[in-house]
């Protein structure tokens, strides 16, 4: 008989396996390499130095006096009642109107001109002053010309309004203070079907309301205008705005639209009795199309204006984003460094090492993309964090106009080109568990991250872009994007231009779900899969 | 010579991955040249369209497939430890990259042919849906119309360099994701880089210069007076980067251990 031993049992307490020590295992890899922390020192560098590069020297609109070399305030770019770049250019036929009261107007014709082939204008910012003369234009109303009634805290570009107005092709439209946007009946006018339009100011409501009869009214909308004094200047307008130009490097067409307005009825105090005409912001960037004015015969006025009065888009100014073009340079080195995190590993044989003393392969995997996202999120903050406010001073110094940005969406723009480093190195890394070879990874990063842009520069029509920028990894560069977008001002709204196809955090999620695919792939394969 | 031809020959040949990375680019090449011609219009682009340029639009990506095969023809020699068997057996080093050379070129420039007439085939086939017909003054693609022989065989022999420039690369950095990072970048980041700069002056400098930007003016068809650089003369300064890289690899393979 022999007796049955015992397994051997070790006295030695068993090593903890948490998560902590699994970080602190990754962290070492990562900081003990001196290439690795060298790249993403460089990576930071880089993307500074293209900010630097990108902002530096840029032509200015207006020469900064030495005096005063930094200029708070452009003085071409109007600015809205809430601190925004607005375009505030439109033909005004007007006179005070001291406390309550209101308009009443009849629009029988509205028509326009468009120029004929502007041609293509340099290409790059402030070049947009153009004043096409009458003779090179042909009939044709832009969608969103503007005529009707408005009533303005004086005639100062960019102070408060309400306008009750009958556009182009987009119906019956009640506007106020340039973002705001009420739409009524989507009715066009003509010489057979005039359009009655009534606009009333009691305090600080301004109610709009139009007739097809001049007995039956509907109400269009009313709104609040805080602060309205106790004089207004109120009375008709016209404006019509530049046709956007589908490619980067044309200018827009400027066009005029002439409205005739007749049977004029007022209501309230009206102190002065006559009507004075005014060119509102003539002059300024705004592209216009021949002479504005207008002529009284009898009750009829007939009232010709260019321009707009609308949040501003475009080439006026630079935005934040521009100094963070360089983010791409980074990215690369961020996403060859995630490649090699993982690709080295495999290369060395340091896997078998990795798995024996953490066998939880999802943990591994999880740890790395914790630790090295980390690292690259880091470095993507401080680079933002820098080239912002340098790209910003850079260009305020030479005179040149930055787009007004909120706080938040400031933050946004730091904290998500940070989110982008974080993202792109997670996503190389996760492809390298998949691929195991860096070439490969690489090559599949900067094909997904960089190639969109390098294609959208060189010959791609814009549509293939703008699909491009939907469905690959490369939607997330919209978190940059600090401009919004406004349906009621026709803009060519590109990638090239500063806009991308999707609203920032639509673009984000795409990427994440990139990401999130990705790793959700690698961990099954680094589960599946001999190391 | 004819041994390592032949033996670069049955190394390329013999390992699955860089047949599926031939038939990748070609595939991808082609795809992309199918979605740029699907997506242009007339009636956005009105008339003076490049088209040859457009339907060779895949390159720019089918260039990025090629590179990799490139780099991996030498990085896996070292990953792998092949490269002291090769050089044991031909201690020419010069000669072995000369084969190796030789021999990917070859290999790319066949497949880019293929890739280049796919891509000719696809926009001849798609663009008069988008409105680019004789109506409106533009032809079908055709071989037999000059500039567009030219851009073809120019762009099959712009993959073909981009292989030997990535070659020359990966013989000089070894580690295949530094490798592939640096020639990617040189392609890439460099007209990115270009469009930073405020000065058009040096704008058109950068882009004469650039291997991808100097390189892709081989594709031009409209408006060659317009372009950086002309037609051949880019595809020659691509050619010297490309022997700039050969030339620093030949070094750094004689002079460091392998």
């Amino acid at each position: 008989m022999s007796a049955i031993l015992p397994p051997y049992r070790s006295n030695l307490p068993a090593g903890r396996d948490d998560f902590g020590q699994l970080l602190h295992a990754e962290w070492t890899k990562l900081h003990t390499v001196r290439g690795w922390m060298i790249a993403l020192v460089v990576a930071g560098l880089l993307v500074v130095a293209m900010a630097y590069l990108a902002t530096f020297h840029h032509q200015n609109y207006v020469q900064a006096s030495p005096s005063s070399p930094v200029v708070a305030a452009h003085p071409l770019v109007p600015m809205g009642p809430s601190g925004e770049a607005v375009t505030d250019t439109f033909y005004f036929v007007h006179q005070p109107l001291q406390g309550n009261g209101s308009i009443t107007v009849r629009l029988s014709s509205l028509t326009g001109l468009i120029a004929q082939s502007s041609g293509s204008g340099s290409p790059g910012h402030g070049n947009s002053q153009s004043s096409a003369s009458q003779s090179q234009a042909s009939p044709g109303l832009a969608l969103w010309a503007k005529a009707g009634l408005i009533v303005k805290d004086g005639t100062r570009q960019g102070a408060p309004y309400a306008a009750l107005m009958i556009t182009g092709a987009h119906g019956v439209r009640l506007q106020y203070d340039y973002t705001h946007d009420i739409a009524g009946p989507p009715v066009a006018v003509s010489a057979a079907s005039p359009r009655w339009l009534r606009l009333s100011r009691s305090g600080d409501l301004l109610s709009g309301a139009e007739s097809a009869d001049g007995v039956h009214w509907t109400t269009v909308g009313s709104v609040r205008l805080a602060g309205l004094p106790g004089t207004v200047q109120a009375g008709l307008f016209v404006t019509s705005p530049p046709l956007a130009s589908a490619h980067a490097f044309t200018s827009p067409t400027a066009t005029s639209a002439t409205a005739v307005f007749d049977q004029v009825s007022l209501a309230g105090h009206w102190p002065q009795g006559a009507w004075n005409g005014l060119a509102v912001g003539a002059g300024t960037l705004t592209p216009t199309l021949g002479s504005s004015g207008f002529r009284q015969s009898g009750g009829a006025f007939t009232v010709t204006g260019s321009g707009d009065i609308a949040p501003a888009v475009g080439d006026v100014g630079y935005t934040p984003e521009q100094s963070l073009q360089g983010v791409f340079v980074g990215l690369l080195v961020v996403i060859v460094l995630g490649a090699r995190f993982m690709t080295a590993e495999y290369r060395r044989g340091l896997i078998r090492t990795t798995l024996t003393a953490s066998p939880r392969r999802g943990r591994v995997l999880a740890a790395k993309a914790l630790v090295l996202g980390a690292a690259a999120f880091a470095v993507g903050l401080i680079a933002a964090a820098i080239s912002l406010p340098l790209g910003d001073r850079l260009l305020r110094v030479t005179g040149n106009y930055l787009y007004p940005v909120s706080a938040l969406t400031e933050t946004r723009v730091i904290l998500g080109t940070a989110a982008l480093f974080a993202l792109a190195a997670v996503l190389a890394l996760a492809l390298g568990t998949i691929l195991r070879r860096g070439a490969g990874v690489v090559a599949a990063g900067v094909v997904l991250f960089v190639l969109p842009s390098v294609l959208g520069a060189a010959y791609l029509p814009t549509s293939a872009e703008q699909w491009l920028l939907r469905l690959t990894p490369a939607a997330g560069y919209a978190i940059q994007q600090s401009l919004a977008r406004y349906p009621q001002v026709s803009y060519a709204y590109t990638p090239a231009n500063g806009y991308f196809p999707l609203a920032p955090w639509a673009g984000f999620a795409v990427l994440c779900a990139y990401v999130a695919l990705a790793l959700g792939v690698a961990a099954l394969l680094l589960r599946r899969r001999d190391a | 010579m004819r041994p390592a031809l032949h033996a670069e020959w049955t190394k390329l040949r013999t390992v699955a991955a860089q047949i599926w990375l031939l038939l990748a680019a070609v595939v991808l090449t082609v795809a992309l040249s199918a979605f740029a011609a699907a997506s242009a219009r007339y009636a956005e682009a009105g008339p003076g369209l490049d088209l040859t340029r457009l339907s060779l639009t895949g390159i720019d990506l089918g260039q990025a497939v090629v590179a990799v095969l490139a780099v991996l023809a030498v990085s896996d020699e070292y990953s792998s430890g092949t490269i002291r068997a090769t050089l044991t057996a031909l201690p020419q080093r010069s000669t072995v990259l000369a084969a190796k050379a030789i021999v990917v070129g070859a290999v790319v420039l066949v497949a880019g042919a293929i890739a280049v007439l796919g891509c000719l085939l696809a926009g001849r086939l798609i663009l008069p849906a988008g409105g680019f017909t004789a109506a409106h003054g533009y032809q079908l693609l055709s071989l037999a119309g000059g500039p567009t022989l030219r851009a073809s065989v120019g762009s099959a022999f712009y993959l073909a360099l981009i292989a030997l420039l990535s070659l020359g690369v990966a013989t000089a950095v070894r580690s295949s994701a530094a490798a592939i990072g640096v020639a990617l970048g040189l392609l890439y980041l460099f007209p990115l880089a270009t469009a930073l700069v405020p000065s058009s002056h040096w704008q058109r400098h950068l882009e004469q210069i650039a291997p991808m930007t100097a390189g892709l003016a081989i594709q031009a068809t409209v408006n060659l007076r317009g372009q950086p650089i002309g037609p051949w003369a880019g595809l020659g300064v691509l050619a010297a980067w490309a022997a700039a890289a050969l030339l620093v690899g030949g070094l750094v393979l004689r002079l460091r251990d392998a």
